[in-house]
């Protein structure tokens, strides 16, 4: 049997993804004895080079995990679309900008200053700033440039498959690993390796009538740990969140936070969930329900934690 | 900003708002021509998805009309929009769309003038704010 | 769990005992992996197979195939019971929930508190398998003790590391050490007085900043006594404690030191085996949290009262002294934020490391080959994952480009 050419990239990217690969443990072996692994930074030693000469579509999958924050990214996003037959968006950061994009909150400009300006550890009289290039007495050294934005991996190039979760579990992933070596993938343009149904749907806790009087915060309150979070007044993002991670976050007694994105059909699980707060937060006139929604102090924040390269009203255009 | 003629979405509701609308227009009842209307079964229907995307595709202001409290043709289609609404504004401006850009009226079928009157001020206000304008980054393209 | 600690201080809560241990329980596994992963994966490359080894072999697959399918299942298995004590505390290994602002989101029951303990019981054996490793592959091995102990691969600078109240090394509580090049305490803080020690500089050509002693100020880079150059991360901490905790890394430790010829050692490539000293460290004192009595407790979080405002916390990250610092409103959303992390504090010293190692290696008349500028890489790999692993691919974040330019400036070899 031919085996297959699998490649693993990081971009702007913390490295979660990378170790949620390695976690399907032992099985990483069986992977490694039907696909041989023609890149991944992280584990084995193949150079930029390398990957240049090789023929377009001589890759058969790349996992590509993390957002395109600088224009580093953007090139190996390019090249490795050109390489590979099959791209995935790995994980929230490719799918939807993950938690680098709440990054789009701010200016790049504020963002630079803050870190080589205004930090109260950073001396730098002078205002030195990084630029994408600086002569040295050895020659003139390079540096990606900094975009103004960051982009889920759609945004910039091509994308077949998306795996949400910040990591995505190691169970989906080797689900996911199976369905391509057996070639069994959904259509081209699919979410793969997660549920079509909510994360409630896969939830343990007990659920009765939401109706909610108060929010807390996580650290306001010592939740039961048997009934629902949200029913307890926690902004617990299951029920416009894809089911798929086992409930990992709830089975800590913390509400889900939503990185496994929105739900079919969905276009913005932000959205989404201030319509879902509205339905069963138990007020009937104006003074209670601000009062009860005043609990809610970063929704933005909250609603649109791993969201924020596709939202509609701060994302980029596709 | 002299000649600036905002573009207003109006979501409207089937029972009430709408019927008012078209009292208005039967009426005869100046009003400025800003509004482009998209009648819904009702206000409930209006998930913050279209008031977003009304701002995305180009709107300077949103209105959302329905029945008066406990007029819902479906009961309490009105009173989830009511009880959202709040949420819908401050992330609204967390996004950096000022609070005046939305605005939520309970207008009945009878209330024609009242509904002029709405579209009026808030056509105003929204004049006065200036257009909303998000540069959006394209992906792909070089951004600085 | 440095952010959970800069937010206890910021919400100005003790967290109860029983979360302390087991947040520390946790964070013990989490090195555990980290270790693991970081030896196997990269350095041991290098060492089982050798720097000249063909690229496609060197990694962690290579190693397998190496030193035989047992052993690799060995290092598998460890690193999964790792990950799966802290899904087990935390919900998910990466990426946990599980910490908040005065403890912990959930407890540990008997019955899993006996599964951590098997498996921590097992992390003990194993560390010490892997130092043996260490000892028969690298040790045995005098071209490697030579490599090893050699000029290339040796960096002169301060060092610092979290240590507990009897300065032995912590990694998840305590002060602050530095010490300089010859081993004596410069200074030692607590976590709000980050500021007086460490200041950042920033370079034109990197986006990443150069922190360095606030007290001997920016020396460029420049190595010896007097520098404000310091390291952190396995070597470094070790430097910087005067022992370790858990009598098995106690024993490991002084071996260590007693063959580098004393303390403070300056071998950089003597990181990975400080990193086994570590590794052991790690899975006794998760031996030792798992049969604790309090490890169970139920009392492990404090609801906090107070208004929140400012925090600092500081923990050891496997690669390096990491802190963060937050400032907030009354609300407790976040203003300012400043944050000085594990692999920064190395960002000098491993430009500093590289350059030294190409000194070396790099020679007049000496063929270029592979093996040699792999070499070069291997000063880097020395020092953190993030870094080492885009050595290995010369991309990534910060991309390590070896280019051999001629005396009069033409390109005779790059990689
Ligand atoms: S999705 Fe999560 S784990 Fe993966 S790179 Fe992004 S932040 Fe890290
Ligand atoms: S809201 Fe959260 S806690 Fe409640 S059922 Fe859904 S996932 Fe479970
Ligand atoms: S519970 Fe929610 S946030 Fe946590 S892993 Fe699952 S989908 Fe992600
Ligand atoms: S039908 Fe008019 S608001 Fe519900």
């Amino acid at each position: 049997m031919v085996k297959l050419k699998l490649a693993v990239y990081w971009a702007a990217s913390c490295g979660g993804c990378d170790v949620a690969v390695l976690d399907v443990h032992e099985k990483i072996l069986d992977i490694a004895a039907v696909a041989d692994i023609v890149l991944w930074p992280v584990a084995t030693d193949h150079k930029y080079s390398d990957v240049e000469k090789m023929a377009p579509g001589s890759i058969d999958v790349c996992l590509f995990n993390g957002a395109v924050r600088n224009s580093e990214n953007e090139h190996m996003a390019r090249m490795l679309r050109e390489k590979s037959r099959v791209l995935v968006a790995f994980g929230s950061c490719a799918v939807s900008g993950g938690i680098p994009a709440l990054a789009n909150f701010k200016e790049r400009e504020d963002i630079l200053n803050r870190v080589y300006q205004e930090t109260p550890s950073t001396v730098n009289p002078e205002g030195v700033k990084p630029v994408p290039e600086s002569a040295v007495p050895e020659g003139t050294l390079h540096l990606p440039e900094f975009f103004g934005f960051v982009h889920s991996l759609d945004q910039v190039v091509e994308v077949d498959y998306y795996m949400p979760g910040c990591p995505p579990t190691a169970e989906r992933i080797w689900e996911v690993v199976q369905a391509i070596v057996s070639g069994n993938l959904p259509p081209r343009g699919a979410t793969v390796g997660a549920l079509e149904k909510s994360l409630c749907d896969q939830c343990p806790r007990e659920k009765h009538d939401k109706k909610i009087k108060r929010f807390y915060r996580t650290h306001e309150i010592i939740p039961d740990p048997d009934r629902c979070l949200l029913e307890q007044g926690l902004l617990c993002l299951g029920p416009v969140t894809r089911g798929g991670c086992g409930a990992q976050c709830i089975s800590a007694n913390m509400p889900c936070r939503g990185c496994y994105g929105p739900l079919p059909g969905v276009i913005e699980q932000g959205a989404k969930y201030i319509s879902s707060i509205g339905a069963i937060i138990d007020a009937r006139t104006q003074e209670e329900v601000e009062e009860i929604l005043a609990g809610i102090v970063d929704p933005a924040g909250t609603f649109y934690r791993f969201g924020m390269a596709t939202a509609l009203l701060k994302g980029a255009n596709r | 900003m002299e000649n600036f003629e905002p573009t207003i979405i109006g979501f409207l509701c089937n029972w009430c708002s709408y019927a008012g609308a078209d009292l208005a227009g039967v009426s005869r009842l100046q009003y400025p021509p800003n509004l482009r209307v998209v009648r819904v079964m009702c206000s409930g229907r209006v998930d913050p998805t279209f008031v977003f995307k009304a701002f995305r595709e180009g709107a300077d202001g949103v209105l959302i009309a329905g029945c008066h409290p406990g007029d819902c043709h479906y009961t309490d289609g009105n009173y989830n929009t009511f009880k959202r609404f709040p949420l819908l504004l401050k992330v609204l401006e967390q996004f950096g769309v000022e609070r005046e850009r939305v605005r939520l009226e309970w207008i009945s079928a009878a209330e024609g003038t009242v509904f002029a009157g709405v579209v009026k001020e808030f056509t105003e206000t929204i004049r006065r704010l200036g257009p909303y304008r998000k540069e959006l980054p394209k992906g792909g393209a070089k951004i600085g | 769990m440095a952010s959970g600690k800069a937010n206890d201080a910021v919400f100005n809560v003790r967290i109860p005992p029983a979360a302390k241990k087991l947040r520390e329980l946790f964070y013990s596994a989490h090195f555990v992996h980290s270790h693991i992963a970081h030896f196997y994966a990269l350095a041991a490359p290098d060492f089982v197979l050798g720097p000249d080894a063909d690229p496609a072999e060197r990694n962690i697959l290579g190693v397998v195939s190496k030193v035989g399918l047992d052993i690799g299942g060995e290092v598998i298995k460890h690193r999964a019971y790792a990950q799966e004590i802290q899904a087990l505390l935390a919900g998910k290994a990466t990426h946990p929930v599980w910490v908040v602002p005065g403890g912990v989101s959930k407890g540990l029951t008997e019955e899993e508190r006996r599964k951590v303990e098997e498996m921590a019981q097992s992390c003990v054996k194993f560390a010490e398998f892997s130092l043996q490793l260490f000892e028969d592959v690298v040790l045995k091995n005098k071209g490697y003790v030579d490599l090893i102990l050699s000029e290339g691969y040796r960096l002169v600078t301060n060092y610092m590391g979290l240590v507990d109240d009897n300065n032995k090394v912590n990694f998840y509580d305590g002060k602050v050490r530095i010490v300089d090049p010859d081993g004596v305490e410069i200074g030692k803080y607590s976590p709000p007085e980050y500021l007086n020690y460490v200041s950042e500089h920033v370079e034109p050509w990197s986006y990443l900043k150069f922190p360095y002693l606030k007290q001997n100020g920016w020396t460029g880079f420049s190595e010896g006594k007097g520098t404000g150059i310091y390291q952190a991360a396995p070597l470094a901490r070790l430097n910087a404690a005067e022992g370790m905790a858990t009598p098995l890394a106690q024993e490991a430790y002084e071996k260590m030191y007693d063959t580098l010829g004393g303390k403070p050692a300056h071998a950089i490539l003597a990181a990975h085996w400080a990193r086994l000293v570590e590794l052991l460290y790690a899975a006794e004192r998760l031996l030792e949290l798992s049969k604790d009595p309090q490890i169970t407790g139920t009392d492990i979080r404090v609801i906090p009262t107070g208004t929140p405002d400012e925090g600092v916390g500081i923990i050891e990250a496997p690669r390096g002294t990491l802190t963060h610092h937050y400032k907030t409103d009354a609300n407790g959303m976040v203003t300012a934020v400043n944050l000085i992390v594990g692999t920064t504090n190395n960002h000098a010293p491993i430009y500093m490391a590289v350059k030294k190692a190409a000194r070396a290696v790099i020679k007049p008349g000496v063929e270029i080959t592979h093996g040699l500028l792999n070499m070069v890489e291997m000063a880097f790999r020395s020092y953190d994952p993030c870094f080492s692993c885009a050595t290995h691919a010369l991309f990534g974040e910060m991309p390590l480009k070896v280019v051999v330019y001629g005396a009069d400036g033409s390109v005779l070899s790059g990689r």
